[in-house]
């Protein structure tokens, strides 16, 4: 292994000696360690060595050596949440006493309300409504001025505190029947109340269709929730069928199989899950985005 | 017929009736079918194991002929073969799971072909299927040559190989059925650890038998290295995988391990099959095939010595650095951080090894691109050995965890080092033990070269964009002390990297398909004459 080993040769290229073994043809050289590479090795070192001195790194028996410096992870993160909330504090505070209405008055609650609104939205409401509350098919678009469950501040309040047809006591309970399904309307009748409910918003209709036999399923089986003229109800989340707005498509195949196997969309209720004040973060961000009654 | 040849006659007859029972009590299909697959496999051992006996000269195959030593090839020619489907096999999972990410629909809304089940599909395809074929064929091939000694045993190399490959076929059929025990890099089901647990053992033995009986005094490093890491994998996966099955007729198990200790226990497997599978048997690689392929003189004896018991003793402790600001206790962590960051020169080591061994031959990269394939994926080892240390230190990892940048560390190293370095090791291995005197096309080589490197430079890049910008996104708050992004929003803005990052993919799949074609064609084109047996027949460029 060393240098003067007998069958050590020296390397033409490099001028270095062999260790004077030989594998399948592969010698080794026998070059020194590159100074700068163990130097850094050993600075490393030397720095672990000081590192473990300043922060928790040696177990004990029942716990473990803090550090000189005191740090820990979980203080880490204590400190950060309170400087958040000690930044926050004095408006969240104004912002718990107000009610909606104070807070929409007031131009610095309404702006804070909103960037909180906004967040809580990202991360609450977002996977179905969509990330600008956009919406999908089947969870309602909050930004136009189409609202199921009315669009003042305390109604988007009462909606998202309670959700619909969820297992909240107070929750928004209606919901549209599956006529086909229960055996309340044929399929020839369903197929003429979706043509009728398709030109309530002015849809262009095939020739020959008949509007009559339609107008007259929807007076009797639909305008108790949904208005003589089909100007949706309010009170039992019964969509307005005049407005051209389509919460799943307005195909003749959607309208049909919502008439056959019924609709009920679900919302959570969200009091309980998020504090008050969040809550009415959100109810103003919420009225913000299409124009709030 | 022989003891050997008998017991494992016997055994596997055995092993069919054993199999039938527990396919007809199983609980569910999906175990049913494994325990099918097992049973066919044990017939066919059997049969196989009954027309070898038949064939077979009365004489076991003799240790040396002419006074050279009669090197056995044959494991070795399926693995390699097996490393190179498995791995087109293993990128393609890729190419289609980085298009997944970008396009969701791509899941097909069907439970065998979501992302969840493709992915440890692709994962354990790469590294298990593609760089453990790689590693078991070239480390037979390499003890061989450097211990100037025949394989040890008669059927254990093969059981070694085909068993390998069986446990394969058992794990990945596995995830597309959902069979799980949802570890990372650790997914297959107790009774495939099991089988897997047999066939490593068998490896270490042949392994360990053959350095043994070696007719040169001394070990080679890049044996050392082999053994490192088929020694510490085998303790790994005994303690990561320590499971009891719900029944001998289910495919579901509990881990031992609870909570915070199953995850410590679970990374401190995670990052040592980094350290051992794809860095310490992937170095072993690089100490055989870079002097052999330069025709220098490894660099540096010393270096090697020091680096190899630095890299081993260092890289054990490392794992906790993947649970950073956790349930883990801090001081877990300062370990895992601490240990990282010394290891940065013990995994340099290798690379300035390799390197400084070209010194005199650096002209040769000019003319050969099965070279110039293995020096690069040192210079890619070396990147990522400096980044994993990097996003080791916590504040790096505040920003970095959770995110791409992860993904494109991992892949500088996964497709640079490992796959760069397998590659240059088939190209130099495959003319050699078909002995062909040269590569069916060294152009063809070229346009692997760089297409894939074009695919890393793209995959790699991508992902630190994208890794950088999710970190910062998740981090930024507004002036009234709000989240800036909703978490959609940062998946939003990963789409233009993630469709970059599949195309990166793509041109990497593409050159490993030319390079299969490229090795297909040597094998199949004529033999060199028999007097260059022996003598390991150069395919430089010259």
């Amino acid at each position: 292994m060393t240098q003067t080993d007998k069958h050590a040769d020296i390397d033409s290229h490099t001028g270095m000696h062999t260790t004077g073994h030989e594998w399948d043809g592969i010698k080794e050289l026998n070059t020194p360690l590159p100074r700068w590479w163990v130097n850094i090795l050993y600075a490393t070192i030397v720095w672990a060595f000081f590192y473990c001195i300043a922060y928790p790194a040696i177990p004990l028996i029942q716990s473990f050596t803090p550090g000189v410096l005191g740090w820990s992870s979980r203080q880490g993160v204590n400190d950060d949440l309170a400087k958040l909330r000690e930044r926050r504090a004095p408006i969240v505070a104004a912002l718990s006493k107000a009610s909606l209405q104070e807070i929409e008055q007031n131009p610095q609650l309404r702006t804070f309300a909103i960037a909180q609104g906004k967040a809580a939205f990202g991360d609450n409401c977002a996977p179905c409504h969509g990330a600008g509350g956009g919406g999908s098919k089947g969870y309602p678009n909050l930004n136009d001025d189409d609202w199921l469950w009315g669009g003042s501040l305390d109604q988007i309040a009462a909606t998202i505190n309670h959700g619909a047809r969820s297992d909240d006591d107070q929750t928004h309970a209606g919901m549209m029947p599956a006529f086909g399904r229960d055996g309340m309307l044929k399929p020839k009748e369903i197929s003429d109340v979706a043509d009728y409910v398709r030109s309530l918003s002015g849809l262009t209709q095939p020739a020959g269709v008949d509007l009559k036999a339609g107008a007259k399923i929807f007076a009797d089986n639909c305008a108790s929730c949904h208005g003589e003229k089909g100007q949706g109800n309010l009170e039992l989340g019964a969509p307005n069928l005049t407005d051209a707005i389509w919460l799943y498509g307005s195909d003749k195949d959607v309208i049909v199989d919502g008439l056959k196997n019924g609709r009920g969309g679900v919302m959570p209720a969200w009091a309980g899950r998020l504090d008050a004040t969040t809550i009415k973060a959100l109810t103003v961000y919420v009225h913000t985005l299409g124009g709030g009654r | 017929m022989w003891l050997g040849e008998l017991s494992l006659l016997i055994l596997s007859i055995a092993c069919v009736f054993g199999f039938l029972i527990v396919a007809a009590r199983a609980y569910t299909p999906e175990y049913a079918f494994h325990a099918y697959l097992f049973a066919a496999a044990s017939l066919a051992t059997a049969f196989g194991v009954f027309a070898r006996y038949q064939n077979r000269d009365a004489a076991a195959a003799p240790q040396e002929v002419s006074g050279k030593p009669n090197y056995n090839y044959g494991p070795i020619k399926f693995g390699s073969a097996a490393a190179v489907v498995w791995g087109i096999a293993g990128f393609a999972v890729g190419c289609i799971i980085a298009f997944q990410l970008a396009f969701p629909w791509l899941n097909f809304d069907l439970p065998w072909t979501s992302f969840g089940r493709l992915r440890p599909l692709h994962t354990s395809a790469v590294i298990f299927a593609f760089g453990g074929n790689v590693l078991i064929s070239t480390s037979f091939y390499v003890v061989q040559r450097t211990c100037r000694a025949r394989l040890a045993g008669d059927l254990s190399p093969w059981f070694v190989i085909l068993g390998y490959n069986l446990f394969i076929v058992i794990a990945g059929t596995g995830y597309l059925l959902g069979i799980t025990q949802a570890k990372e890099y650790a997914e297959p089901e107790w009774y495939a650890d099991l089988w897997l647990t047999i066939v490593w053992v068998v490896y270490l033995l042949v392994f360990l038998a053959t350095i043994i009986k070696r007719k040169e005094p001394h070990i080679y490093v890049a044996n050392w290295f082999y053994l490192a890491f088929i020694a510490t994998i085998a303790v790994l996966h005994l303690c990561n995988n320590a499971a009891i099955p719900i029944s001998l007729f289910s495919s579901k198990s509990y881990i031992v391990w609870t909570g915070v200790q199953d995850a410590m226990i679970q990374w401190w497997y995670g990052h040592n099959a980094v350290g051992f599978f794809l860095t310490a048997g992937f170095l072993a690689i690089m100490y055989y095939f870079v002097p052999k392929r330069a025709e220098r003189p490894v660099y540096s004896y010393r270096l090697s010595i020091i680096h190899f018991w630095a890299l081993i003793f260092m890289y054990i402790w490392a794992g906790p650095h993947h649970l950073h600001y956790t349930a883990l206790p801090d001081w877990a962590q300062t370990v895992g951080m601490v240990f990282s960051i010394m290891l940065w020169m013990p995994s340099w080591g290798g690379m300035i090894n390799g390197l400084m061994t070209l010194s005199g031959a650096w002209d040769k990269l000019r003319t050969d691109p099965v070279l110039r394939m293995i020096v690069v994926s040192l210079a890619f080892y070396g990147m990522s050995t400096f980044e994993g240390p990097m996003m080791s230190i916590k504040v790096v990892n505040s920003l970095s965890h959770y995110t791409d940048w992860t993904i494109g560390h991992v892949h500088s190293g996964a497709l640079g080092w490992v796959g760069y370095v397998s590659f240059g090791a088939l190209y130099c291995m495959v003319p050699w033990i078909w002995n062909r005197s040269k590569l069916y096309s060294l152009r063809l080589v070229e346009w692997h070269f760089w297409l894939s490197t074009i695919g890393i430079v793209l995959y790699i890049t991508s992902m630190w964009v994208a890794g950088i910008l999710q970190g910062l996104m998740w981090r930024a708050y507004t002036s009234l002390g709000f989240l800036e992004f909703s978490f959609i929003e940062t998946v939003e803005a990963m789409h233009p990297y993630y469709i970059i990052r599949a195309l990166g993919g793509v041109l990497y799949l593409s050159g490993a398909v030319i390079m299969a074609w490229n090795l297909y064609k040597t094998i199949v084109a004529p033999e060199t004459e028999p007097e260059a047996l022996g003598q390991p027949a150069f395919a430089a460029a010259e």
